[in-house]
């Protein structure tokens, strides 16, 4: 069994954020972390390999800085990495990456790809389905759990108030929650072998069936207007009434002077 | 010279860091005052290969080295002291002497295991009249057909009644050396469940309160001859060598709780607020963490060094790391002892309250001064190499 896990380098949430002129994060001049979904998807992955001996390959397009993710993921247990990077795949909104994705995809031979839900810095949640569509593949989107029987998946897709049970036949795509398990801490060993381990590393020319008008900033159909980080909320007001009674005609006034009631 | 860490150093860090944090930190306070081993940790770590860092792959250990296995106590011990020298015990003091002069045999039969951290190690050397002077060993092994048979005690080992696999030291006979007569010390690989083997006395310590420290008995007990570690008689070269390594994982643990309590203390400072200011606004408040950030520094230098050499020494073992090693202890212990002191003192009274930190590390930071190697002996092994 052959698991592809896509994986996103993103903004460490403790750390500041930084735009360039276009709109665009700055990457290059922000701490990053591995996506919280797609570490819950690569654990997934690799319960799936202590399970069924299953094959891990972690891909990820990037700066070449995003090459750390990948290394985190070996590190953690997966088996192989692949590094897509090339300046004519910078500004890529969901479309372009998803495109490139693909493109990087067929080249590798798979059962199961499994991407995070969406990134935590764009949070659009479109990319893992968009690479189903482009592959021609099943999804799966919000999964709970996974669990593979024979040549099917079956997975729990997590909704706000109930789960569905789905099976797909593989191959197929799934997109996971953080909420899927507790990932796993990389390995003292694991670290000292991935950092010289080799990892590939795809260009645009390394791309299979994908046009350039689909790729990077021009290639986007989405853009970016105006970004800014956002506007902190002031700290608030707090009050202690002594009864429900005054607490409502507290609201009640506060209301009014506002012109809401 | 270059002092930046390597890319898999960054990345062991960021991984001890995040382990102690989330799996260590939130124990360190109810173990302490309960007194209890943390068994949940220490299989957390085995799990994640902690219990066998610079053990070569082939003996089931991680195959990094010595920096990276500092680092691991050092990141521990910012958060518990007891954690940070579980390890260290297990893998300086257990490990390393059995895979340093174990046979083959011995090493795949203790090594691997412990490296995995399916079963845990101690060391057994001081005595309650043989602490600083290893010469006063009481405890005697004597060989009756196929097996030794122990007899004595051994006082404060640490992991003492949970460990499995049991270095100990013991007298086999008496040599002449430069006209005097002087025991004979031989190592030896004792189980946890033989017969004669019992525990004594649990020590309440004043810190690290959660290690377990032991009294261990031998009486009558019999151990199959193959159990002897390295060759009878080189006993005493057995513990200076494990020792040497030890001070590496002391020393480590004591900038760890050096580190952990001024990191926990500028927090503190930037959000007690006396006379109407955050008391971090106070220029004595400013110098103390100035002249304590400068030591730490030093003495996390020192550490690093003297894991560095203690590579180098893998790589040839004609390379001694014995001073490296004692500088090391000798200086990140009394820094440890005088930082965490100075933040209980910054910390005003709730630094002498349980429910704060430092209180904790101030306790935990003492026994660094005293254990494997006292600073005094320390010093002896200092100056010793340098009026040779």
């Amino acid at each position: 069994m052959k698991v592809v896990v896509c994986i996103k380098q993103v903004p460490d949430t403790k750390g500041g954020v930084s735009f360039n002129p276009d709109g665009t994060l700055n990457r290059a001049a922000m701490l990053a972390i591995m996506n919280p979904d797609d570490k819950a998807g690569l654990e997934a992955a690799l319960r799936l390999k202590d399970q069924y001996g299953a094959e891990v390959t972690v891909l990820t397009m990037g700066l070449p800085k995003a090459a750390d993710v990948l290394r985190e993921a070996l590190a953690m247990g997966a088996d192989k990495a692949v590094l897509v990077t090339d300046r004519v795949l910078g500004g890529a909104d969901t479309w372009a990456t998803s495109t490139t994705i693909a493109g990087a995809l067929r080249n590798l031979e798979y059962d199961l790809i499994i991407t995070g839900r969406q990134a935590i810095d764009g949070d659009t949640a479109q990319v893992g389905p968009q690479i189903a569509e482009h592959l021609g593949l099943p999804v799966i989107s919000y999964a709970q759990d996974i669990k593979v029987e024979g040549d099917k998946v079956i997975v729990e897709r997590l909704y706000d108030d109930r789960y569905h049970v789905l099976e797909a036949q593989m191959p197929c795509l799934i997109t996971a929650l953080a909420e899927l398990n507790e990932p796993r801490y990389m390995t003292p060993g694991g670290i000292f072998d991935a950092v010289n381990a080799e990892i590939t590393t795809w260009g645009r020319a390394d791309l299979k069936d994908v046009e350039d008008g689909n790729l990077g900033l021009n290639g986007s159909p989405t853009k970016i207007a105006k970004a800014s980080d956002k506007v902190r909320k002031g700290a608030g007001e707090k009050v202690t009434p002594d009864s429900p009674d005054e607490a409502v005609s507290y609201i009640i006034g506060k209301l009014d002077e506002k012109h809401v009631i | 010279m270059d002092f930046s860490l390597s890319k898999e150093h960054e990345m062991v860090r960021t991984l001890f860091k995040e382990f102690a944090e989330k799996e260590v930190k939130p124990l360190a306070q109810e173990i302490d005052e309960q007194h209890r081993f943390p068994r949940e940790t220490v299989d957390k770590m085995a799990k994640y290969g902690f219990m066998g860092i610079p053990v070569p792959k082939e003996y089931g250990g991680q195959g990094c080295d010595t920096l990276a296995y500092a680092m691991c106590v050092e990141e521990l011990s910012k958060v518990c002291g007891t954690t940070g020298v579980i390890v260290s015990a297990h893998t300086s003091l257990c490990i390393d002497p059995i895979l340093t002069f174990g046979s083959e045999e011995q090493k795949q039969k203790y090594v691997v295991p412990l490296a995995k951290g399916e079963k845990l190690g101690a060391f057994g050397l001081t005595e309650p009249g043989a602490g600083t002077d290893a010469q006063g060993q009481q405890t005697k092994a004597v060989l009756d057909g196929d097996e030794w048979v122990l007899n004595g005690s051994k006082c404060f080992i640490t992991n003492g009644k949970e460990a499995d696999v049991y270095v100990i030291f013991a007298v086999t006979g008496k040599v002449e050396k430069r006209g005097r007569i002087m025991k004979e010390i031989s190592a030896f690989i004792v189980e946890k469940g033989t017969p004669g083997f019992t525990f004594g006395t649990k020590e309440n310590k004043m810190g690290i309160c959660a290690s377990s420290t032991y009294e261990l008995i031998f009486t009558d007990c019999r151990i199959p001859k193959e159990n002897l570690l390295g060759q009878q008689g080189k006993g005493f070269n057995i513990a200076m060598h494990t020792l040497d390594g030890g001070r590496i994982g002391i020393a480590s643990q004591a900038l760890g709780l050096a580190e952990g309590a001024l990191e926990t203390t500028i927090n503190y400072v930037k959000e007690r607020k006396q006379f109407g200011k955050a008391i971090g606004q106070f220029q004595n408040t400013q110098f103390q963490l100035a002249d304590m950030a400068t030591k730490v520094e030093a003495a996390k230098l020192l550490v690093y060094k003297a894991a560095r050499k203690k590579d180098e020494y893998k790589k040839d073992p004609k390379v001694s790391y014995s001073v490296e090693a004692a500088m090391a202890k000798l200086c990140a212990a009394e820094v440890a002892m005088e930082v965490t002191t100075k933040c209980v003192q910054l910390h005003g009274g709730y630094g002498y309250i349980k429910e704060y930190d430092v209180e904790r590390m101030m306790r935990d930071a003492k026994i660094t001064e005293i254990y494997e190697g006292t600073s005094e002996v320390q010093r002896m092994v200092i100056s010793a190499a340098l009026l040779k």
